[in-house]
């Protein structure tokens, strides 16, 4: 979807602030909402695919209003939400006031390391071969889904260059919505900053995505 | 946001969906255990071992699994070179993706509009604003972490440091040089 967080090449954010020796938190708070968000994935109810597009489906006032540990902690709240995890009740009333229909197994103190250490791999097998190899010339799709996508707006019906072949990943614009891996191959494709930002782009830019095969046509 | 966080809290784990301990287990294992001095400790390996240099290029998940670094963030690592006329740059435009595994949690300004929205159209100014004015002959190579490939930048080793081992290298690695904002400190550089 064409939201907020499709950020590249928009303007008017001002200048990068980076600060010294930043705290890792600024708040205690923040230490908990990331816990909550790791936590409350580890259920297994929605995939990363989904929680990215909980948190880009944020009207964009708010989400360019919020800080990202805010962005994560809505976006959970609508997560819960929305598998039923918790009601709008619950959140009303600040306590439990509806209890879960099912018990579920959770994440303890004691499997931490090992989940952390573990990840969650995205690739997948793939029983047919790439459609494009190192080198080839494609263009990006001129598309604007209304669901989860990682194509960005700003490298859209452009020319790039196959740089890598990737194996198979899961398909975020399908598994964010519950409609399956579906996966495909993703490549690392490079394009000129002229073709990207026009020809007053700086002329030593080039920059890649990684883009799913569909996302792709041969040019 | 603490009340509502606070509250958000206190409902997950009245319904048994959440450890208390196993946030306080999250949140110790990023603030000691997985930061940039992992992604550190890679580069000055990959600067004194040609060989765990080569397997870095083509395989990095598992050189970097090699010393350790595994898992949440890390699943699918790429490590991309400096060189003398190339300048590497990494951001997620569309989120905030980034190598935890071998970086820990991401800094503020990464996962801000200004970074998000001007590194791949402007990265210059960009690097300017975090002090580093690039000879204007250096081209520079922006990844934008759309997939779940994710990226580490390997900065140019400084001069004058045949003679360090691999920890005082390591300590020369700032976070900044592994995202692409910076360059590897010289000795005695603060």
């Amino acid at each position: 979807m064409n939201g907020p967080q499709d950020l590249g090449g928009q303007m008017g954010f001002g200048l990068v602030a980076p600060e010294l020796e930043e705290p890792l938190f600024h708040a205690a708070w923040e230490k908990r909402a990331l816990g909550l968000t790791l936590c409350a994935g580890a259920l297994g109810k929605w995939t990363i695919d989904e929680s990215r597009h909980a948190r880009e489906s944020l009207h964009p006032a708010d989400y360019y209003a919020s800080s990202y540990y805010e962005i994560w902690t809505k976006a959970l709240e609508a997560l819960l939400l929305r598998h039923g995890l918790i009601t709008a009740a619950d959140l009303a009333a600040q306590r439990v006031v509806d209890l879960v229909p099912e018990s579920m197994r959770i994440l303890t103190a004691d499997n931490v390391p090992t989940t952390l250490a573990r990840g969650g791999r995205c690739d997948r097998p793939m029983a047919v071969p790439p459609r494009f190899a190192t080198g080839d010339r494609v263009r990006t799709r001129w598309t604007n889904p209304t669901g989860h996508t990682r194509l960005p707006r700003y490298a859209r019906d452009c020319v790039g260059m196959i740089e890598t072949v990737h194996g198979g990943f899961v398909f975020p614009d399908t598994n964010a919505h519950g409609a399956g891996e579906a996966q495909e191959y993703v490549y690392t494709v490079v394009f000129t900053g002229e073709e990207l930002w026009g020809e007053a782009a700086d002329p030593g830019l080039t920059v890649s995505i990684d883009a799913w095969e569909s996302y792709l046509v041969p040019a | 946001m603490a009340a509502r966080v606070r509250a958000l809290e206190t409902i997950l784990v009245g319904k048994g969906l959440v450890d208390p301990a196993a946030i306080d287990a999250i949140v110790e294992t990023y603030e000691t255990k997985i930061g940039p001095r992992n992604g550190a400790h890679v580069v000055a390996t990959a600067w004194t071992d040609p060989g765990f240099a080569a397997w870095l290029k083509t395989d990095a998940t598992a050189a970097i699994a090699s010393l350790g670094y595994t898992g949440r963030q890390g699943e699918h690592m790429r490590a991309v070179f400096n060189t003398e006329g190339e300048h590497n740059l990494v951001v997620c435009t569309l989120c905030s993706c980034y190598p935890w595994s071998v970086l820990g949690l991401p800094p503020v300004w990464y996962k801000s509009p200004p970074y998000r929205s001007r590194a791949v159209i402007d990265p210059r100014s960009v690097l300017a604003e975090f002090g580093l004015g690039l000879p204007a002959d250096t081209s520079i190579r922006v990844w934008d972490s759309t997939a779940e490939l994710r990226y580490l930048v390997i900065p140019q080793r400084p001069a004058g440091t045949d003679d360090l081992d691999t920890e005082a290298l390591a300590a020369l690695v700032t976070r900044d040089s592994m995202i692409g904002t910076g360059l590897a400190r010289a000795p005695g550089q603060p």
